[in-house]
């Protein structure tokens, strides 16, 4: 395991992608492919078997230790991470006793785990956590508890192979998908030049740039494609021989996880790629986002989810027919052939065109976009009509014109330790705005304050805490700011009956004080629904 | 706070009543001791200053305005007001003190900050015996413990190969004042190679020549001519050049950053450094305790950093711990 904790160290060690790839393609092609296997398996995300449960490795860390509990708990809370704190607080091993390959142990050492009563896995780590050092334990007890979290994704994980290989990163991908097993077999497979005929890939997303100007720098509206811009997620996809696939824009295949769109698609002629937008979706409008989001996370949804959360595929572009590219088309061929085909749908298939919104001018336009928070939309979408479908994100031909937040001024009441890489700062912070007298919290952020305000703030709340609530710390009620949110929506699971869509800070308004804070009758106001 | 404990805490710093003097005041005062030279330590804007004689010309010089400093021989004795009064090496940086106060035959030592781990740019740490010990408590947690040192000036040279291999420069980052100096110190026992300098490192670094601290040669970024290509060098700069333009002139450079906060994973990614080193000029979570053992105190004052677990802590252990909240800072 020696090597693949190097591995380890050299991909923490650096923020470049090219220099993880670089390090990944040199430990798959020097170790044996058994090895090789289980490093793709736990790179690329794919979690082993919960091995011990937490609890265990944490009590077996204090006794181990010799500290007292809160001293063990309160190192974990300021380090972030469970097996980088047991890793700093017990003496290592200068060097390593053996020199096991990595399947070795997971395979015949840390899988079998589970079956010993806990004083023999008990007795069985205390040996390794007293034989191994540092870099080795600390990843040897990284596997124990799940991820790595080493800053690399499958992707990267695809490139190196691909690098190694010479073979394309969409049929890496794919042969990497649905039921590949670690073994050196399953190995050979992701890189052998014969193995496997043509696979579909979807094509490059072509992605939209925020519109800056006004709308009518951008020349004549009638040149113009206007749509709503969907608050769903972006997908491909793709009807070919006698399937169906749904890719998302991080070329991960979605399929299974919405079978109402895959059967409405199967009805489709073979041959044709679309892009579009997933949606939940009911009667005549979309559902909020924290909707679909109870779709995205279930693989095989059940009858009630299917019911409660419907979804639909928005087709607003048509990339292939009859197998034939179409992409150097005008977008208003395309957007003509798209109309046609989705025709012959039924009025209730979840296969549907994103209607162009027809208007006079830009002012009629700009009139309808103040519509979007009614319609639960995010704004406007602006394509040139005589526009090809280019890849990546090119400015000039398509646009998001999208509608400014809603803005409050509200006042930090908790904060607490972040994880990972801020696990040493305070910096998920609660906000609260006045109710009756009393400021009651309403949202969470963590992002939107740079680190020099960041370490200003985590001091500030260091010597104005009022209580502890194990990680959490309420503080004195001083600092206001001035948070944007996307969405606001009644919600009876939420205590201030309101609940926000990303939130997030815009300024530190060190200039008001906390009378100045929005009111909860403000709040929902804003609220939808 | 008690009055048995002969030093208290007031708004302008620690203060000793029988004396009647500060230490390490952070506002302007009428007599002042300060342990070492570091700017949270160190402020500028009192009337008098007391201060170990080694390194006292790097205190001037940050200290600034021509007040007098009177200098004290480590293990000195003087007597101040109602106090008898003497300065010990901290194991700190050069000069660093602790500052031993007798009252009637009681004694407190208000520590400042300090080191146990070897460093060759100071005198080590002395254990002095006392009632009342001011400790730190900067890393006062115990997944703060030092890798050797020689372990880790052997991955700086290793690093610095690395990037010469790669033709790239090598910036590390730490305190202009101590780190930077013990780092070349701990470089000289490895190699004779040339380090380049940030401006900000010279004049502090030329003091420690002085003081007879053999270190490895450092040249002035500042003297290269204009787009010399750094590769392969071993540039020392403080921690504020990261992601200045000064910077830029290294290219394609690898950055690391010398420090104890570097133990934990989060910090050091937190800031994208592209590496970190564990070398702190503070004790670390068993030197700290082991210090206040040796000390044969029972009543503990932490003055800054981690003091609520390392307080809690040595009141289940026994002591009479209780924190100072002082305005000292975290860096190292």
């Amino acid at each position: 395991m020696r090597r693949f904790a190097e591995l380890y160290a050299e991909l923490d060690s650096t923020t470049a992608t090219s220099a993880k790839v670089e390090a990944m393609a040199k430990y798959f092609s020097s170790v044996p492919s058994s090895d090789a296997a289980w490093a793709v398996q736990v790179l690329s995300g794919r979690k082993l078997k919960r091995l011990v449960r937490t609890g265990e490795l944490r009590a077996l860390a204090t006794r181990e230790s010799g500290y007292p509990d809160w001293l063990v708990d309160e190192s974990y809370s300021h380090v972030g991470d469970l097996a980088e704190t047991i890793d700093l607080l017990l003496p290592a091993a200068t060097i390593s006793a053996d020199d096991a390959p990595l399947h070795e142990w997971i395979e015949n050492r840390l899988a079998p785990l589970p079956k010993l009563n806990e004083t023999e896995r008990a007795a069985t780590l205390l040996v390794w956590w007293r034989s191994l050092d540092h870099g080795q334990r600390f990843v040897m007890i990284k596997l124990l508890t799940g991820s790595l979290r080493v800053g690399v994704s499958q992707r990267l994980v695809v490139q190196a192979l691909s690098k190694i290989s010479g073979i394309d990163t969409a049929q890496i991908a794919h042969r990497l998908g649905g039921d590949w097993k670690p073994t050196p077999a399953g190995f050979a497979a992701l890189t052998d030049p014969d193995a496997g005929a043509h696979i579909d890939q979807p094509y490059p997303f072509f992605l939209a740039s925020p519109l800056e100007n006004e709308a009518s720098t951008l020349g004549e509206s009638s040149d113009w494609l206007a749509e709503w811009k969907w608050d769903g997620i972006r997908a491909q996809l793709l009807r070919r021989d006698d399937n169906v696939q749904l890719w998302s824009r991080g070329e991960e295949r979605l399929d299974g996880r919405f079978p109402e769109i895959e059967s409405a698609a199967l009805q489709l002629p073979s041959g044709i790629a679309l892009d579009g937008e997933i949606l939940a979706w009911s009667g005549a409008a979309p559902l909020p986002f924290t909707a679909l989001q109870k779709r995205i996370g279930k693989l095989k949804p059940g009858r009630t989810l299917l019911e409660k959360c419907p979804v639909v595929f928005l087709a607003y572009d048509l990339l292939e027919q009859d197998g034939i590219d179409l992409r150097a088309l005008p977008l208003s061929d395309r957007r003509q052939r798209l109309a046609q085909l989705l025709a012959t749908q039924p009025a209730e298939s979840p296969m549907r065109l994103s209607e162009a919104i027809n208007s006079d001018d830009w002012r009629a336009l700009a009139m309808l976009r103040e519509e979007s928070r009614q319609r639960g939309v995010e704004g406007l979408m602006l394509k040139r009509l005589s526009s090809t479908y280019q890849t990546g994100r090119r400015r000039g031909d398509w646009w998001k014109w999208k509608i400014d937040p809603y803005t409050i001024d509200a006042v930090l009441i908790y904060a607490q330790a972040g994880h990972g890489r801020r696990s040493t700062l305070y910096t998920d912070y609660t906000f609260a705005v006045w109710d009756d007298g009393k400021l009651v919290p309403v949202a969470k952020a963590y992002s939107g304050l740079t680190d020099v305000e960041i370490e200003k703030l985590d001091r500030w709340i260091r010597s104005h805490t009022l209580e502890r609530f194990g990680p959490v710390r309420s503080v004195k009620a001083e600092q206001v700011f001035e948070l944007a949110f996307e969405a606001i929506n009644a919600s009876a699971r939420h205590k201030s009956g309101v609940a926000v869509r990303f939130p997030r800070i815009l300024r530190w308004r060190g200039d008001k004080k906390i009378a100045d804070a929005n009111t909860l009758d403000e709040l929902r106001g804003l609220a939808r629904g | 706070m008690r009055k048995s404990d002969l030093i208290e805490l007031r708004a302008e710093g620690l203060y000793c009543p029988a004396g009647d003097f500060h230490v390490d005041p952070w506002r302007p005062v009428a007599d002042a001791i300060i342990t070492h030279a570091h700017g949270d330590h160190a402020r500028s804007g009192s009337a008098n200053y007391r201060a170990a004689a080694v390194g006292l010309d790097i205190l001037a010089e940050r200290i600034g305005d021509g007040a007098p400093i009177q200098p004290l021989a480590y293990g000195e004795r003087v007597q101040v007001n109602g106090a008898t009064v003497s300065l010990h090496p901290a194991g700190h940086i050069l000069g660093s003190s602790q500052v031993r106060i007798e009252v009637d035959g009681r004694v407190c030592v208000v520590s400042g900050d300090y080191k146990r781990a070897p460093d060759p740019t100071c005198l080590p740490f002395e254990v002095v015996p006392c009632d009342v010990f001011v400790t730190e408590a900067t890393f006062g947690l115990p997944v703060y413990r030092w890798p050797p040192m020689d372990e880790v000036a052997a991955q700086i040279l290793a690093w610095w190969d690395e990037c010469r291999d790669a033709s790239r420069a090598a910036v590390l980052c730490c305190y202009a004042l101590g780190k930077a100096q013990r780092v070349m110190a701990e470089l000289a026992k490895l190699t004779d190679r040339s380090v380049q300098l940030h401006g900000a490192m010279l004049r502090l670094t030329e003091r420690y020549r002085e003081a007879g601290v053999a270190m490895v040669p450092g040249e002035p970024v500042s003297e290269s001519a204009k787009g010399r290509d750094f590769a392969g060098e071993l540039i020392i700069a403080p921690p504020s050049a990261a992601g200045s333009p000064w910077i830029r002139r290294f290219g394609n450079a690898s950055i690391g950053f010398a420090s104890g906060w570097m133990q934990v994973r989060g910090n050091r990614r937190r800031r994208g450094w592209d590496r970190g080193f564990v070398v702190s000029d503070h004790a670390d979570w068993p030197a700290l305790i082991d210090t206040v053992r040796a000390t044969g105190a029972k009543r503990i004052l932490p003055t800054h950093g981690n003091t609520d677990a390392l307080v809690a802590y040595l009141c289940e252990e026994g002591f009479d711990a209780e924190a100072l909240h002082t305005e000292y800072g975290g860096d190292d």
